[in-house]
């Protein structure tokens, strides 16, 4: 149950749906995924695609209404989340599992200096005394690379650029030692500079903590190097789950292959025109019978249009939901060996220490 | 001949940068910036700053500082840098949105910059804007046939039924069923939404177009569609665009040549690919490190450059070189020295004063070594 290594996270068959205007939106429509301690799982897909929805539902933060847990089960450390008061949920929200969001802002109090907001949330969990929880909110903020932390604790939200905020969420996200960090888009609205520092800031604490980590994102670079596992989602399903290395070598889902092939990128360059998915992300209220990706597809025939695609096994840990789940993993395997290897990127990084040398005299 | 970092800054103004060649070796030169300035006064400074330095003390913003650059025609030119570098402030002083604070801007051999009014008016239809957000530059009470007939009505290009013909016309080219002429921004997805903003902007059939951060609110598989329109738009019009991203990967691959900007100034201008694949100027190169690649066995294998803090405040930019207070390769003389744009390999620039024609690489240089500061290297702007 909860060894060493063993599953932390567990979702069988999740459904969350809307009552909208428009009908029901089956915003998360049977969703299955499973973590491990210590590993980190990307979720990826086109915006509407549920990647949010799913991550609310698990720690039941969804609207409701207008949105419903239909039904699923959510175990973790073995624990049935659905299951407990809400007195109870509210002692892992925050502690045991903790959430980071694009916008800092709207988890952060305008109105108070963060480092009373810091020390609230160990003095709620951990019942540390004002002056604990203090000097508990510094460690914090040095931890995660705040220049002149004691001083600018008492700083206020607006005091600070987009990716210091970024920071203060994971010190606040961070400060109980979380079992699972889900972070959602948390660099999305940042620069490719700053994006860097805080995916290096993520990789380093979950080394030193062993938190495992969930991450949301629609920008399949930042998977790549962040994740153990990941799962692609298309209309509130998963259309492919796999380890990453396997996912980028050998896709095995159409949709997969299309958002991979539609990312600019050296390493991946065929032609001058870029692969493009064509049409638009679904609307999951006015979903098509049969796979809802048939519309955008390339691959697509009658059997598509007509009847839902089965979830096929195409190796040891790897799954994908389409009719021709096998055809496309095989060829994407081909014709990764038959590619050229990817670039070095090497060249770009200073060479040794030199710079540190000469920066020290 | 040796000079010194004074004689760099004293040095007459560039001749015409005519040696910016652009990669398809078509050098028909459609718009010319020089020394172009675009700085905000922002007023006096705080009480105590105006005690202490009494009332010289003005806070100004040189969002765009000295800016000199070639934008050939039918080219790509890409502009790229951390959110704050003057990017949009650039694209709409070259379009005369927002007013330049001196330089100039040529083109068709008259300078945009001084045109009254009126003049202005009449180059305007030649050159066009694309937004980031296509909503909020959208009028959300026009509909989209009176969206795009409106710069046509503006610069009466036509009337009427055939007004109605090119609105149909145009939304075809972009990829919108004509159907949708009487509907709504609101009622479009942010992809319709762009594809609205690029009809608009092309109605008037312009000659050169500023795409401020075009792709950036889109999802990946609609960057694609909106970067394949635009490349098509392109070919098809003989359009010449200033591209504006932040997305490095997105640049490389629209892009002919790319330009890299910090704090106000370019600091590297090079073919798109080689930018990309072997920038020579520090903030480049850590700019292009930071990029996130979608193959884990390269990002496994890569060493990254991670850049320690955010871009410092326009309003009390640091001395000297610009980037030295993040630079890893800094020196004692980069805080002294305004490193000048230099042609360090043919048609490649870059302003860093720790590199030269001779030694280009800068991790191959001695450690401590400015070669930049004695080269005789080719300067196109300060
Ligand atoms: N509060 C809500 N009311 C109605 N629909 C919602 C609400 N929140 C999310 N949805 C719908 O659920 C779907 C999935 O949304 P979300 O999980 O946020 O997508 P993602 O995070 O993948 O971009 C979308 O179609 C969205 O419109
Ligand atoms: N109208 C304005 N008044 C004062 N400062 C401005 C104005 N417009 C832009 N700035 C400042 O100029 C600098 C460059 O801004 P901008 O051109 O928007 O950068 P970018 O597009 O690269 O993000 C920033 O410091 C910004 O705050
Ligand atoms: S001039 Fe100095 S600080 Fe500027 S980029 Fe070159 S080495 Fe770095
Ligand atoms: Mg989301
Ligand atoms: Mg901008």
């Amino acid at each position: 149950m909860s060894e060493e290594n063993g599953t932390l996270l567990s979702v069988r068959e999740l459904r969350t749906y809307f009552e909208t205007e428009d009908g029901t939106v089956k915003a998360v429509d049977g969703v299955s995924f499973e973590l491990k301690r210590g590993e980190t799982l990307g979720i990826v897909g086109e915006s509407g695609s549920g990647k949010s929805v799913t991550n609310l539902s698990l720690l039941r933060l969804v609207p409701q209404p207008p949105g419903r847990i239909v039904s699923g089960e959510v175990l973790f450390n073995g624990e049935d989340i659905f299951a407990l008061s809400e007195g109870e949920m509210r002692k892992i929200r925050g502690k045991r599992i903790a959430m980071i969001f694009q916008d800092p802002m709207t988890s952060l109090n305008p109105f108070m200096r963060i480092s009373k907001q810091l020390m609230e949330i160990t003095q709620l969990h951990l019942g540390h005394t004002r002056a604990q929880a203090y000097e508990r909110a510094v460690e914090m903020l040095e931890t995660v690379g705040m220049p002149d932390a004691r001083t600018r604790a008492r700083s206020y939200p607006h005091e600070f650029s987009g990716g210091m905020r970024q920071r203060v969420m994971i010190a606040m996200a961070l400060s109980c030692e979380p079992e699972l960090l889900i972070a959602d888009e948390p660099t999305t609205a940042l620069d490719v500079t700053i994006q860097a520092q805080i995916l290096e800031l993520i990789k380093e604490l979950k080394r030193k903590t062993g938190t495992s980590v969930i991450l949301i994102t629609h920008d399949l670079g930042v998977v790549a190097g962040m994740t153990d596992h990941i799962i692609v989602m298309y209309a509130g399903k998963v259309f492919e789950q796999a380890t990453t290395r396997e996912l980028f070598a050998c896709p095995g889902n159409p949709y997969t292959k299309g958002l991979l092939r539609s990312v600019p990128d050296p390493s991946h360059e065929e032609g001058t025109e870029l692969y493009q998915i064509p049409g638009l992300p679904p609307d999951v209220a006015r979903l098509p019978p049969g796979c809802p990706f048939a519309p955008r597809c390339e691959r697509a025939e009658e059997i598509c249009r007509r009847e839902y695609p089965p979830f096929v096994q195409l190796n040891h840990d790897h799954h994908s939901l389409c009719h021709f789940a096998r055809e496309v993993y095989d060829k994407s395997c081909h014709e990764r060996e038959s590619r050229k290897p990817a670039q070095e990127f090497t060249l770009n990084a200073p060479q040794s220490d030199s710079p540190a040398t000469e920066q020290n005299q | 001949m040796s000079s010194t970092p004074q004689e760099h800054r004293n040095a007459p103004l560039p001749p015409p940068v005519s040696a910016q060649n652009s990669s398809e070796g078509n050098d028909q030169v459609l718009i010319a910036i020089r020394d172009l300035k675009v700085h905000f006064d922002l007023g006096g400074g705080t009480l105590l700053e105006r005690v202490a330095g009494g009332a010289r003390v003005r806070r100004v913003v040189k969002a765009v500082d000295g800016v000199s650059i070639d934008i050939y025609e039918g080219e790509t030119l890409g502009l790229v840098g951390e959110s704050g570098c003057g990017k949009s402030t650039l694209g709409r002083a070259v379009l005369r949105l927002t007013e330049p604070t001196s330089g100039q801007v040529l083109f068709n051999n008259r300078d945009l910059a001084r045109l009254s009014k009126a003049e202005m008016r009449g180059e305007r239809k030649n050159l066009q804007m694309i937004f980031q957000d296509p909503y909020a530059s959208l009028n959300p009470r026009m509909t989209v046939g009176q969206i795009i007939a409106e710069p046509i009505e503006t610069f009466r290009l036509a009337r009427g039924k055939e007004t109605d013909d090119r609105v149909r016309d145009l939304m075809e080219t972009v990829g919108l069923s004509p159907r949708f002429i009487k509907r709504y921004p609101h009622e479009f997805s942010g992809g319709q939404r762009q594809r609205i903003g690029i009809a608009r902007a092309l109605a008037a059939r312009p000659k050169f177009i500023v795409a401020d951060e075009p792709i950036s609110a889109l999802d990946v598989s609609i960057q694609a569609q909106i970067m394949n329109l635009m490349e098509r738009l392109q070919r098809e019009r003989n359009l010449t665009y200033l591209f504006i991203s932040h997305d490095l990967r997105a640049i490389r691959h629209v892009a002919d040549r790319v330009a890299v900007m910090y704090l106000g100034k370019l600091v590297e201008i090079a073919d798109a690919k080689v930018a990309y694949d072997e920038p020579l100027m520090p903030y480049t190169k850590a700019l292009i490190s930071a990029v996130p690649v979608p193959d884990p066995e390269v990002e496994i294998a890569r060493k990254r450059i991670v850049l320690e803090g955010d871009v410092p405040s326009a309003i009390n930019p640091p001395s000297g070189c610009p980037f030295h207070t993040r630079c890893p390769y800094r020196i004692e003389a980069c805080r002294e020295v305004v490193p000048p744009l230099v042609e360090i390999k043919p048609k490649h620039f870059a302003a860093c004063i720790r590199i030269s024609p001779e030694q280009p690489y800068i991790e191959q240089v001695a450690p401590g070594d400015a070669p930049g500061l004695s080269s005789t290297g080719r300067v196109i702007a300060r």
